[in-house]
């Protein structure tokens, strides 16, 4: 009789544990983050950004690449034109831009399907050479979101690995490697990357032809370079704090090896804080990619980025005439998804970390 | 105490060596030097300019040369300054060699021309962001949640999205060609200092003002204020003597990297308003390959990097008296 009631008992647990849905963290951030309403139009809006970047050849604008030096910049006009057969040539606008992957190719057939001759007015006005400002920036955005995205993976690559290995060493090693971090903070990244750049910039061409490395993937791992020390510190004390828990000590006793601990039990667990690093990250190296444009270290005309542009808008700043659409526009784009990117990062921080909730850093 | 500084100069040392060693190899494996573009050069004046600078030696007597105040020259010092009365003395005794390019010039007369300008634009900027990123920062924690708030913590987070070089591109429209309140560009008057400062500081100013809502809020929140509160003292008081001290720590720390990120930002603002500091020089180095000026620069910001983040970290022990300096 006792022993059937402990036994309904246990059962009716047994089924109440089943029927409680256990909600993961990441389920538990989702909810948090989209209450947040700042936080969540701030990811709507990079989801807009990231996607007509990714779409660039598919909307009717004119060729970012197009000159036409006679002029002096537009300002905007809004009319759409017809440019009509003899103008809108499909195979100049191919011949025009720099690169088309097949992806690109077949949107750029879409779009003659789609939208035939016709084309976009120059709606923001248009650049010094002629060019068409709308289309450059959503040109531009594709370069300035690899750039950020590729460096800032480069920087998480080497900051996670470097601070997981340092936590869950710990010992002598872990003291050495956080000096060595300490001594990397105070030196002058900046001053040493430019420095590499220019010495990397007398080797582009050999780089291209001799070992098949474009000059920009050597630019991501460089800027990746500087943005690794904080990640690394982060993820350190995150291992620190967890490599005593039971499950990493049940992973050690079956055996597993060390990296396997570090890269399949203890990184998953870091990732939450990692996110959040990344978002805060990413608006970094886009700042840091429009210094190097400015300094006429970045990307390669006709090559085009936001950081150019804006440099571009700068320069064109001259007491005589006022060209604001050209300072503005990119200062718009730019600003607004660095801002987008900067409000989600602190949505998210207070998400997935309600401990950190509303620390800096 | 002893022991502290001690410590931070033997870590300083390494930082140091390894900063100009990995520049060195970096500047000296390149190919091509600082006089390859002048195309037209006859091969024995490219032997004798080699030889003056002596890059023809082998890779480790050029360095030991540039590192240590040794003549390595068998044939007395060719290795001179600019006007050829000093022989090159290293690194180590502080001379960081001619300039490349500035033929009559040492980098040391380089640096010592132009830093003043950059410190002095510097300080400007530094506090000037201060000043307005404390300012916005304790009303938005004082005024939580209100319109205030949200309104200055937008224009902090604008501050810190975008490049300086635009804040100045906009400085310029609004304040230069649209209302002609300040001179566009040069150095000289106090006029000239302000765009400048102004755009410098911006992001810094941004970023102070969202550490000190935060390190605001979380003292405010503290049972101390409670009880300063409740035995009757002025709010302003209360704010300023008792909330700031401790609210400002996340500021202070964060003051090594800020001073150090407007002297890198100077390299910008320096060459937008054409003002002769040592980042203009830095950018123009580098680029002209003037290897010896943008190495001494490098080195230069590295040992002021260092010594200000040394500051801070002493600073804070004065601050908070739960971190000793053995601590830091």
């Amino acid at each position: 009789m006792r022993a059937d009631l402990e036994k309904t008992e246990a059962e009716r647990l047994l089924r109440e544990a089943r029927a409680a849905r256990g909600e993961s963290l990441w389920f538990d951030a989702w909810r948090r983050l989209r209450n947040n309403r700042a936080a969540f139009l701030s990811l709507a809006f990079l989801a807009v950004v990231a996607l007509g970047s990714l779409l660039a050849p598919l909307f009717p604008l004119p060729s970012p690449a197009h000159l036409d030096l006679q002029d002096e910049p537009k300002p905007p006009v809004l009319p759409w034109t017809n440019l009509g057969d003899h103008d809108w040539d499909e195979a100049l606008y191919r011949r025009e831009h720099w690169e088309l992957s097949f992806f690109d190719s077949a949107l750029v057939d879409l779009r003659a399907t789609l939208f035939g001759t016709w084309q976009t007015g120059a709606w923001l006005g248009t650049d010094s050479k002629g060019r068409d400002l709308l289309s450059r920036i959503v040109w531009g955005s594709r370069i300035s979101i690899q750039v950020a995205v590729a460096a800032t993976l480069c920087s998480l690559l080497l900051g996670v690995t470097y601070g997981a290995l340092a936590g869950y060493v710990g010992g002598r090693l872990d003291n050495l490697m956080m000096r060595i971090v300490d001594v990397l903070y105070s030196v002058p990244f900046i001053f040493v990357v430019i420095f590499l750049i220019t010495l990397l910039n007398e080797y582009r061409t050999t780089l291209r032809d001799e070992y098949g490395i474009e000059y920009i993937s050597v630019f991501y791992v460089v800027i990746g370079m500087i943005y690794w020390l904080t990640m690394a510190r982060v993820v350190r004390g995150q291992v620190l704090s967890l490599k005593n828990a039971e499950f990493i000590e049940a992973a050690r006793v079956l055996g597993a090896s060390t990296p396997r601990i570090l890269f399949v039990h203890l990184v998953p667990n870091v990732l939450s804080i990692v996110i959040v690093y990344l978002t805060l990250t990413i608006p970094a190296v886009m700042l840091f990619e429009a210094f190097l444009s400015f300094l006429g270290l970045g990307v390669e005309p006709p090559k085009v980025s936001w950081g150019l542009l804006a440099v571009d808008g700068t320069e064109a700043v001259n007491p005589v005439r006022t060209f604001w659409w050209l300072v503005a526009w990119p200062a718009v784009a730019m600003g607004s998804t660095l801002l987008a990117l900067n409000i989600l990062g602190d949505g998210l921080r207070d998400a997935l970390d309600p401990k950190l909730r509303g620390q800096e850093r | 105490m002893i022991a502290f500084f001690l410590r931070r100069a033997l870590w300083f040392a390494l930082t140091l060596w390894a900063v100009v060693t990995v520049s060195f190899v970096l500047m000296r494996s390149v190919r091509g030097g600082p006089f390859s573009n002048e195309r037209t050069l006859h091969p024995a004046i490219e032997r004798n300019l080699q030889a003056r600078y002596h890059l023809d030696w082998p890779l480790w007597k050029q360095y030991l040369q540039y590192i240590g105040p040794l003549n390595l020259d068998e044939a007395g010092p060719r290795f001179l300054d600019g006007d050829g009365s000093d022989p090159f003395g290293g690194v180590l005794v502080g001379d960081l060699g001619p300039s490349f390019k500035y033929r009559d010039f040492t980098v040391n007369d380089i640096i010592a021309q132009s830093l003043p300008i950059s410190v002095a634009l510097g300080t400007i900027a530094l506090l000037w962001a201060l000043l307005l990123g404390l300012a916005t920062g304790i009303s938005s924690a004082l005024w939580r949640g209100t319109r205030t708030d949200v309104a200055m913590r937008l224009f902090a987070t604008t501050g810190i999205a975008l490049p300086n070089f635009v804040i100045a591109g906009f400085l310029i429209l609004l304040f230069v060609f649209g209302l002609p309140l300040f001179p566009v560009a040069g150095w000289g008057t106090l006029r000239h200092l302000v765009l400048p400062g102004f755009a410098l500081g911006a992001p810094f100013a941004a970023y102070i003002s969202r550490l000190t809502r935060t390190g605001m809020l979380e003292v405010l929140s503290q049972d101390w204020i409670r009880t300063a509160h409740a035995k009757g003292l002025p709010a302003r008081l209360v704010v300023l003597r008792h909330a700031l001290k401790g609210g400002i720590l996340p500021v202070v720390s964060y003051l090594g990297p800020a001073t150090a990120g407007i002297l890198t930002g100077s390299l910008v603002i320096e060459k937008i308003f054409a003002i002769p500091g040592t980042g203009s020089h830095f950018v123009n180095s580098a680029l002209n390959r003037d290897y010896t000026l943008s190495m001494g620069v490098t080195i230069l910001y590295t040992v002021l990097v260092y010594a200000l983040n040394m500051l801070v970290d002493l600073a804070y022990t004065f601050l908070d008296p739960r971190i000793s300096v053995e601590d830091a």
